[in-house]
């Protein structure tokens, strides 16, 4: 079998005690949570690391608070309880549904919003085994100097595949980072760099303690959209959340988030569109909009051009569902 | 969900009491409460851990092997190489071009190229990384295409015609003349993907030489008697010495139906060694393992009447072997001999090519080698039908081949319930009322097939019986039942208690099957082409008859009557005439030791050797005693935005003869319809090459490495989960065989085939769109699309 490499596990109870632990092990250390992640790459070699920190006793980071202008939700809050929590269900309701298409059941009871939003990005070249990276000769990534997805190019593009992401960014999310420096507020849509060997701004001696969620306006609304092969299971090969602000069928403000593509997501500001009604037009227009600003690269499995045209319809889609018409094209409603 | 189920019944003059009762597996429970001991839960004391170290380029010569610095490391007890192993083997005799370790070369990705024993698994994985081999890495065919034009680069330099490892060509009738006469001629090309069994159970193998030198080599196998001739042709022991056990299979689904590197490698390093030796394979290895379904690659022309009649099938099919035959031979006979019903064909030709290529080995996958021609010929008869305006069941019927009669390849058919599977689906789907008329984006697509009920010939040239069961009894009321069979999870072991219960009175619980142990049990060949129903099934029926026959004699003459009028049923010897009159059967069992001695009988199975086939070279390759037959309806709905397919209903009805045990034939029916849903929609065992054929083969390789696979884990390698499946009807229907033990023929492959094309078909009666390149995916249903809005497609 795939075995899992010898580490050094660490357990503190005190956040104090983990941010001492990861100072004293950085850079060769990393945070643990549900572990449906780091494990296995840990067991394809494709993360080498000898020392883990587990955030399972930390108890401020487990489970979501509303206030009357936010809600908080600890990093090691899991996908299911996000998916299940009627706070987060009635406030940022595609945050809730992104959380409820993660993996499977046994994942979700196990892997956490933290760990999803720190996920490792993924790439065809470098989710494989020592053999299969060793029969390839390594990439830009694993232990060589060459990338396979963009032929010549210097930095790594391996993909960005946190569900979770797109719609914590649309939202407008805060995550709040501890270290023994003190406590850091950076927007999400800040966390993420492109460079796919290490695309999140978390330093090792980083604790990422939770995500701070304004409670959106009435006007403001947000969709998450997934395409996979599979109905569960599979991470994501299509991601897009699209915010629409607005009453009245009129738009005010928003924007569209893009992942899959690179080790950053795509963030498009819909600001200069104010005025615009929601309605078909808009969807077709959006969709024009994407196709023009993110592409998506042979990185992840599946057929790049289908994925291309599929983020235009799922973006297109998100619209619809935010305008009130049906999902698919009126000819097609037969 | 089941559609319907009516047997009739009758044995020693009495309705049958276990035989079509809705029982379950007695081993079951077991399995599910995680208690079943499979290969890799045996731990034996000392016991040691292997682990293979594989080639990293496709083809290459092997320059140097330097294991020193590995065999040095503190823990490791041993490392093996291929000079160690040289012999050749395969499983089909005929094609002995595998070696347990590379010798000379590499021909894969993955192929075995030296193995370690040490204490643990992660020193066996570090020494592996310390031996150091020096290749010449060799141009690397992928493509079938590309092997073909390079006959001088050979994979196997023994290899008489260049990279050309089979090729089969057989005519019936003047297909040019019947061509030339068709009303209607059908042209189509095919090309049908690589998928991969993707049993849960990796395959795992563990051994261990006694004190008096018996090897024992437990392993995760379908075919231990196999196992056990070429363990010891490789290793040079006599099979005398030699035991195999196999254990509880998780699933194997003709991937575990020959040796693999792990088997001889565990068994040479526990004899070197001296002590127990285990290798277990991770999920990688398995897909490189592989032994799946070959792409193949079809051309097709059909002629017709313009009543439907098919009067011409011409087929020209290119296989795509991998790096070894392993059943190649067979595949390619298999992909032209078993297309000849349920349908009658005026004339017949087909050649079809198999060729290695620098890639895991293809082999049998559920439905071996008919599954990729059946796609083709039952799309080309869909095609037919809406040229020729005919309902496709219709014209289906007007071609029906019959029962006890001949195929125009000269394989006798016995009982045929074809038209019967027809009706049942075309009634369970409402097609009638729904057929063209769910609007579009919505269809209806039908497909039909058959199947081979066991070869009827031995891999190996040989007069000995197929199969062989004994039974023993005694004063306890229990009924031992030993058998070489392989129980991988089908329920064989359950097939062989419901003869034997049914036959001598007992209850399933009373029936103790040792199966698949060569020190305990009587030759069986092995669970491949669904021939043990058949098979040890007779033998079973046999034994249990001869001792039914001692109990009924012996109560008959402690009652002073006839042995007719004794029937043993219900755990009682009771009077034929009068219910009352009876005594427990452990006392029947009494009697009868009293009478005779202790209880045993043999039963052995040979299949017929008159009428059966054809007396033409290759006649024999497709030959079986018994065919199963199959009708599939599926019905999809398509986006036609996004291109994606949604499989609605998959009703499927299928002529298992008589069904011994109903619940594991419907679960036959639904796992085979799954298994064939997920690699028509998603499943792809995909290997990178370049210069992909543009006929619209995925294009999702992207730059890279020829020869390495797509996906080397489940997360990659896509099997559709609970959400994605469709309902599926299972309807069974029962044409006894006069061949079958109480009339069974088989139920575990046949029920794949035509739900491929079904789907296809009805992708077509949803919009219009041939999809005659799989897997279906989204991309091509665009494709098709934007040719129908430019005037493309027709039929």
């Amino acid at each position: 079998m795939l075995r899992l490499p010898p580490f050094a596990l660490h357990q503190p109870t005190t956040v104090a005690e983990a941010i001492a632990h990861l100072a004293a092990h950085a850079p060769d250390v990393r945070v643990i949570s549900g572990g449906t992640d780091l494990l296995p790459n840990m067991k394809l070699a494709q993360t080498r690391i000898q020392h883990l920190v587990s955030v399972k006793f930390l108890e401020e980071l487990h489970g979501v608070t509303r206030t009357a202008t936010h809600l908080r939700i600890g990093a090691a809050t899991s996908l299911q309880d996000l998916a299940d929590d009627e706070d987060v269900r009635e406030t940022l309701p595609a945050l809730a549904f992104a959380a409820s298409r993660i993996g499977s059941p046994q994942i979700r009871k196990m892997g956490t919003l933290g760990g999803n939003i720190s996920l490792d990005t993924r790439c065809r070249y470098i989710n494989q085994t020592e053999l299969w990276r060793e029969a390839l000769g390594g990439c830009l990534k694993s232990h060589g100097t060459e990338c396979h997805v963009v032929p010549g190019g210097q930095g790594c593009v391996a993909s960005l595949s946190a569900d979770t992401v797109p719609p914590l960014i649309a939202y407008g999310a805060i995550a709040e980072m501890v270290s023994d420096k003190g406590i850091r507020r950076a927007p999400v849509q800040d966390l993420f760099q492109q460079d796919g060997t290490w695309h999140v701004r978390i330093a090792r001696e980083e604790l990422l303690l939770a995500v701070e969620i304004p409670l959106p306006e009435p006007t403001t609304r947000v969709v998450y959209r997934k395409w996979a092969v599979r109905q569960s299971i599979d991470f994501p090969l299509v991601s897009v959340a699209v915010r629409l602000d607005g009453a009245d069928g009129v738009l005010t403000g928003g924007s569209i988030v893009v992942s899959a593509l690179g080790p950053r997501p795509r963030v498009l500001s819909l600001n200069a569109m104010a005025g615009r009604k929601i309605d078909e037009e808009l969807a077709q227009a959006l969709g024009q909009l994407v196709y023009d600003r993110a592409r998506p690269l042979p990185n992840i499995p599946y057929d790049a051009e289908y994925r291309r045209e599929r983020m235009v319809i799922e973006v297109r889609r998100a619209v619809r569902v935010l305008a009130g018409l049906p999902e698919r094209p009126l000819a097609q409603q037969a | 969900m089941t559609l319907s189920s009516k047997p009739e019944n009758s044995s020693q003059g009495r309705p049958y009491t276990v035989v079509g009762a809705r029982h379950g597996k007695p081993d079951a429970l077991d399995a599910m409460a995680g208690l079943a001991k499979y290969t890799d839960d045996i731990a034996l004391p000392r016991m040691l851990y292997a682990r293979i170290l594989r080639s990293p380029h496709a083809h290459a010569r092997i320059v140097s092997i330097d294991t020193s610095a590995a065999e040095a490391m503190e823990g490791v007890h041993a490392v093996v190489v291929g000079e160690e192993m040289p012999a050749r083997y395969g499983v089909i005799p005929w094609t002995p071009d595998e070696q347990a370790l590379a010798v000379d070369k590499v021909r894969y990705v993955g192929d075995a190229v030296a193995a370690v024993a040490a204490i643990s698994e992660d020193i066996a994985i570090a020494a592996c990384k310390r031996i150091v081999v020096q290749y010449e890495v060799l141009e690397a065919l992928t493509t079938p295409e590309a092997a073909l034009a390079n006959p001088h680069n050979k994979i196997h330099e023994a290899n008489k015609h260049g990279n050309v490892t089979k090729q089969v060509q057989l005519a019936f009738g003047d297909v040019d003349a019947q061509l030339a006469a068709a009303d209607l001629v059908i042209e189509g090309h095919y090309a049908y993907h690589g998928s991969t069994h993707a049993a849960l159970e990796p395959h795992c193998s563990v051994a261990h030489v006694d004190g008096r030198g018996l090897l024992t080599v437990w392993s995760a196998t379908q075919v231990p008697h196999y196992l056990h001739r070429e363990l010891a042709k490789v290793l040079e022991v006599p099979t005398h010495k030699i035991r195999v056990i196999q254990p509880q299979v998780g699933g194997a689904f003709g991937g575990k139906s020959e040796p693999f590197d792990l088997e001889f490698v565990a068994a040479k390093l526990a004899m070197k060694t001296g002590r127990p030796v285990k290798c277990l394979y991770t999920r990688e290895e398995v897909f490189l393992a592989h032994r799946g379904r070959h792409p193949f690659d079809m051309h097709y022309t059909t002629g017709f009447t313009k009543d439907g009649k098919i009067l011409a099938v011409d087929a020209k099919s290119l296989l795509d072997g991998g790096a070894y035959s392993s059943f190649g031979l067979v595949t390619t006979y298999y992909s032209g001999q078993l297309l000849g019903s349920p349908y009658t064909f005026a004339s017949y030709r087909f050649d079809s090519t198999r060729v290695y290529t620098n890639k895991p080995a293809c082999g049998p996958k559920r439905g071996h080698g008919s599954v990729q021609p059946r796609f083709a010929i039952e799309v080309q008869l869909d095609k037919a039908a809406r040229a020729l305006k005919l309902d496709p069941i219709e014209l289906r019927r007007r071609n029906f081949i019959g029962e006890n009669t001949t195929t125009i390849n000269e394989f006798h058919i016995g009982s045929n319930g074809f038209l019967e599977c027809l009706a049942l689906v075309e009634k369970a789907s409402d097609w009638k009322a729904r057929y063209g008329k769910l609007g579009r984006g919505r269809g209806l697509g039908v497909a039909g097939s058959t199947y081979i009920s066991g070869t009827n010939y031995c891999i190996y040239p040989t007069d000995l019986p197929q199969s062989g069961v004994q039974i023993c009894l005694d004063r306890s009321g229990r009924v031992r039942v030993f058998a070489g069979t392989s129980d991988i999870g089908q329920g064989s072991s359950t097939m062989l208690a419901v003869v034997a219960a049914e036959e001598l009175g007992v209850h399933l619980d009373d029936v103790r099957v040792i199966a698949a142990d060569s020190d305990l049990c009587p030759v069986d060949l092995g669970s491949y082409s669904s021939r043990v129903t058949l098979m040890a099934g007779n033998a079973c029926l046999s034994a249990a008859r001869d001792l039914a026959s001692k109990v009924r004699q012996a109560v008959a003459k402690k009652w002073g009557c006839q042995k007719r009028d004794v029937i043993l049923a219900d755990r009682r010897a009771q009077r034929l005439d009068d219910p009352d009159v009876f005594i427990d059967i452990t006392d029947a069992f009494i009697l009868a030791e009293v009478e005779f001695g202790t209880l045993g009988s043999t039963g052995s199975y040979q299949t017929p050797r008159d009428d059966v086939h054809g007396e033409y070279r290759g006649g024999t390759i497709g030959a079986s005693p018994a065919y199963s037959f199959t009708a599939h309806i599926a019905e999809v709905s398509v986006d036609e935005e996004t291109g994606d397919v949604r499989v609605e209903n998959i009703w499927c009805a299928h002529d298992c003869g008589r069904a011994l045990s109903p619940v594991l034939v419907e679960g036959q029916i639904e796992g085979s319809v799954y298994m064939g849903f997920g690699e028509t929609v998603m499943e792809h065992h995909h290997v990178m090459a370049s210069g992909l054929r543009t006929d619209g083969a995925r294009r999702d390789t992207g730059p890279g490495k020829d020869g390495l696979l797509a996906h080397s884990s489940l997360l990659d390698y896509r099997m559709p989960t609970t959400l994605d499946t469709p309902n599926l009807y299972a309807g069974i229907v029962e044409k006894p065989d006069p061949r079958g033990p109480f009339g069974a023929k088989e139920a575990g492959e046949g029920p794949l085939h035509s739900v491929v094309p079904a789907i296809c078909n009805a992708i077509f009666d949803a919009i219009g769109v041939r999809i005659d390149s799989l897997p279906v995916a989204p991309e091509k249903i665009l494709a098709g699309l934007r040719a129908q809005r430019s005037g493309g497609q027709s039929c």
